[in-house]
């Protein structure tokens, strides 16, 4: 019991790929633009969920997935039409396939009758066929109990030529064409063209090819199926006549019919290159088609063996499988992640240890240790990347919400997508897919303008937003830009003084406008659409953007578009951090909190009420912070002209300025838990390892400023936004 | 290395403990803090190290010395004869860390010397006197043994420093203002 289990759960942890991979290919498939290979690939990814399920006996999804599966193969063969609505009937058809799937999860019963509509539209679907004169459709829902959809009559052509040496492996080409003459009316001819004289005859092997000409309502897995144990062996060439009218290929959907002999197609897959070797000269003609360049290119359907043969048996049916992969359980790898950080420090204790010791005389351990911590840094590296992904999971999502806003607001968009596969950690993409929704809903529904207003402007009629990745020093960066109307400065600024946010009469400029839409409860729309307007915008996007260690920022040109720059760290285990001391005590600012870090003189500092200090920097009066003060440090210097102030900045955008001894230098930091074996903490995010073995605490900048004014200042909160900091005081 | 001395004994006393399984004996590893003797069940106790300097944390009783760095973890370090309400703990090199597991956490407890494994009967534990109501300790003191003539206190160690992990239901009352995720 406990193994079926197991491989339920990877049945099901597969088959959410395998969604995932169909939702990406379904999106992508338009009228006039069908991609064979694609839709191959959904077909396998509902077939292996199909057949997964029929094993773990989840009878209502198989049932699902075999009518959807009937219509993809409908569309894989031509015999379907790809229109619009069926697109969007295939992938509400993924949506209950994984509805179902995760009812099966549970152990829960869908709905009765949940399904139906979709099983409508799809048997709906199923009749729509191509215009082709392809003789009696058999892909309806009258033969759909059937475990194969077969195709139409017509007439196949297939070129079977055996390796010389297939004999030798015990098979006989009489069988398969024995096996043919059983699929329909088969006429076989022998093509003696590859003959030695007699003299150069050796008896063991073979030197014939067959030419059958094939009617038959089989398809063309079942053909496969005949030359399934000699496809290593052989080159077997299928060509079907009578289907061309239907035609597949993107650009010619009226291309004449092709002959197939004569077609001149792009050589030579890897398995065939040897069985073309083998058939010499007189045959060279005869080409290998590797299957995604014929497909696309003809109307021939050329089975390449191998392909065929996986994608009949299902194994190895793995969408866009790149490689030789592996599935590992989550918490092995972070304790690799754990173990590795730990060698980190170990070795930088060492190093710190040897630095003092004469280099004359330890030459070899100083340079043994100097490789060491080469191969620590590398490992390092290279085990973070275990946990890194591309960032194609998330932004494969958005093509389909894109679609979906283009109907809802009637707006003409395109996405435009780069650097898919920038890799990052597991959880920052995971953590991303929230954040860059809402960021492409708001630059569809606020950015881009109706088509009318588009056109009125001199741009073209469709909008498009750009969604970006790339890595730039050791951060991910990613742009959401939209070539829509940019960000309406007035407008921001009066909203923003209707809702309070600023007080009327203050004059701003315009990155401190811009940055005001970042502001908790502000909204530009007129009207509250089911899109966005809500309020509750791009305020959340800041924050889960900076809870991931990042920080967002617009640009924008009126007229011409905004554009939104992520920057987020590559992993959540790593923080870039400031080591300050506070008498005996080290702590670890991060990174995006400073903004700098000044000795005051005496004249730049003054007394509040309440004994509130505060400093003027840039131009603008901050709230001094006594770190010693706060946490009750012993022994530290406690005077800001003396020590060191560090301008940080919180996730809110509101600056303080935090009294500490020194600056000891930036570095980076693994995140270690304090909640794992005690408990949080105010004023601290987390805590880590510095390279003599010692703790240091991570501070939680937005935590002290609220502690500082519980501690001291008992006046009313003021608005701490950064842009709105000037007023505020 | 009196330290790893002591590992290797709880390490082969573990191993007896199956044989003592069918007795009701239980092992006890006893420390002293003063002049007092006190005993945690040896099954709770991972670890004795020495003192290694820890990392205050701001704003917490006398008692939570702080955080160390146990292989990679970071553990808190209470402070017994603070607990106890002795004072701090002036630690020098021969002080001794028991580092205890409860349940999925760990910490240490900081105390002078480490005396003694005992096998204690259960029916050789006698029950504290009553205390006065109100007073947090009974809760903690698991009962009292008395081995030739001193009186070794025991202590529950889930309990000894709940509160103070946020181990029970009184953390959530403790004023955790700030839960914004992090």
């Amino acid at each position: 019991m406990e193994d079926l289990q197991q491989f339920k759960q990877t049945y099901f942890d597969e088959s959410g790929e395998f969604l995932a991979g169909a939702e990406a290919g379904l999106v992508r498939l338009t009228p006039g633009n069908v991609d064979l290979d694609e839709v191959n690939a959904i077909f396998r990814a509902v077939h292996s969920i199909k057949g997964g399920g029929g094993a773990f006996g989840f009878s209502e999804l198989v049932a699902f997935a075999h009518e959807f599966e009937t219509v993809m193969d409908g569309v894989r063969s031509c015999t379907i039409v790809v229109t619009d609505d069926l697109v969007d009937t295939l992938i509400r058809a993924n949506d209950v396939l994984g509805q179902l799937l995760a009812h099966a999860r549970n152990g829960t019963k869908p709905p009765p009758g949940f399904a139906d509509p979709v099983v409508a539209a799809l048997k709906r679907n199923a009749l729509i066929t191509g215009d082709a004169p392809a003789g009696p459709e058999s892909a309806g829902p009258d033969v759909a109990a059937a475990t194969d959809p077969t195709a139409a009559v017509r007439t196949v052509t297939i070129r079977f030529q055996p390796k010389a040496d297939l004999l030798m492996t015990g098979n006989d080409p009489t069988f398969m064409l024995r096996a043919l003459k059983h699929l329909g009316t088969a006429e076989i001819e022998c093509d003696v063209g590859g003959l030695p004289t007699l003299a150069h005859l050796e008896p063991e092997l073979l030197y014939l090819q067959w030419l059958v000409t094939l009617t038959t309502s089989a398809t063309l897995l079942d053909i496969q199926d005949v030359f399934e144990f000699v496809s290593d062996d052989s080159l077997v060439e299928i060509t079907e006549h009578g289907t061309e009218a239907v035609n597949c290929s993107a650009s010619t959907t009226s291309a004449s019919p092709v002959t197939p002999a004569t077609a001149s197609l792009a050589p030579i897959g890897g398995t065939g290159t040897s069985a073309a070797a083998i058939v010499g000269d007189p045959l060279s003609q005869l080409t290998v088609y590797d299957t995604p360049v014929a497909a696309a290119a003809t109307a021939t359907e050329t089975a390449k063996a191998a392909t065929g043969k996986s994608s009949a048996t299902g194994d190895g049916g793995h969408l866009n499988l790149g490689g030789h992969t592996i599935r590992v359980d989550l918490d092995k790898i972070d304790r690799l992640v754990n173990m590795v950080g730990e060698m980190v420090i170990t070795q930088a204790m060492v190093a710190e240890h040897v630095r003092d010791l004469p280099p004359g005389e330890f030459q070899e351990l100083l340079e043994g240790l100097e490789q060491l911590a080469q191969h620590t840094r590398e490992l390092r590296e290279n085990v973070m990347s275990i946990r890194a992904q591309p960032v194609s999971s998330v932004f494969s999502r958005m093509p389909r919400l894109v679609r979906e806003l283009s109907s809802e607001t009637g707006k003409d968009v395109v996405l435009v997508t780069a650097g898919e596969n920038t890799e990052v950690d597991k959880t920052v993409v995971e953590n991303l897919v929230d954040p860059l929704t809402h960021m492409i809903r708001n630059s569809i529904d606020h950015g881009l303008e109706t088509p009318e207003d588009r056109i009125a402007a001199g741009k073209p009629r469709t909008g498009t937003v750009h969604l970006s990745a790339q890595h730039r020093s050791g951060r991910i960066v990613i742009e959401v830009a939209d070539d829509g109307r940019g960000i309406d400065r007035p407008k921001v600024l009066q909203t923003a003084v209707k809702r309070g946010l600023v007080q009327p009469g203050i004059s701003l400029s315009d990155e401190e406008i811009d940055n005001l839409i970042f502001v908790p409860g502000f909204s530009t729309a007129d009207k509250v659409s089911s899109i966005s307007g809500r309020g509750v915008g791009m305020d959340v996007v800041r924050r889960n953007i900076t809870n991931l260690g990042g920080r967002i920022g617009v640009y924008s040109a009126p007229g011409q578009g905004s554009r939104f720059v992520l920057s987020l760290p590559l992993t959540l285990a790593v923080l870039d951090g400031m080591v300050i001391s506070v008498g005996p005590e080290r702590f670890v600012l991060p990174l995006t909190n400073i903004v700098e870090s000044l000795r005051p003189k005496q004249a730049d500092l003054h007394g509040l009420v309440n004994k509130c200090d505060v400093m003027m920097a840039r131009g603008e009066y901050v709230r001094l912070v006594y770190l010693h003060q706060l946490f009750g440090i012993p022994g530290a210097v406690g005077d800001a002209t003396k020590g060191l102030v560090v301008l940080v900045e919180t996730e809110e955008g509101g600056r303080l300025g935090l009294v500490v001894d020194e600056v000891l230098g930036q570095q980076q930091v693994v995140i270690k838990s304090l909640e794992s074996n005690y408990r949080r903490l105010d004023g601290v995010a987390a805590a880590t390892i510095l390279g003599d073995g010692r703790v240091a605490l991570i501070l939680d900048v937005a935590g002290l400023q609220e502690m500082s004014q519980h501690a001291r200042s008992p006046a009313p909160r003021q608005i701490t936004d950064a842009s709105i900091q000037l007023q505020a005081l | 290395m009196s330290k790893s001395a002591s590992l290797a004994t709880i390490g082969s006393i573990r191993g007896d403990i199956v044989a003592a399984a069918n007795t009701n004996e239980e092992q006890y590893v006893t420390f002293t803090v003063g002049n007092e003797e006190y005993g945690v069940n040896i099954l709770s106790v991972r670890e004795i190290r020495g003192w290694t300097p820890e990392s205050r944390l701001p704003n917490l009783p006398d008692y939570v010395r702080g955080v160390i760095n146990l292989r990679g973890i970071i553990i808190p370090i209470f402070d017994l004869r603070a607990r106890f309400g002795g004072g701090t703990t002036e630690v020098t090199k021969r002080h001794v860390v028991v580092v205890v597991q409860v349940g999925e956490r760990t910490r240490g407890i900081l105390v002078d010397a480490i005396s003694d494994i005992l096998a204690i009967s259960q029916d050789q534990i006698k029950s504290p006197p009553t205390m006065e109501t109100g007073m947090v300790e009974s809760q903690y003191l698991s009962g009292l043994f008395t081995a030739e003539n001193r009186m070794v206190t025991l202590l529950d160690v889930a309990r000894l420093f709940a509160v103070e992990t946020g181990d029970d239901e009184h953390a959530n009352q403790r004023g955790v203002v700030n839960d914004r995720p992090h």
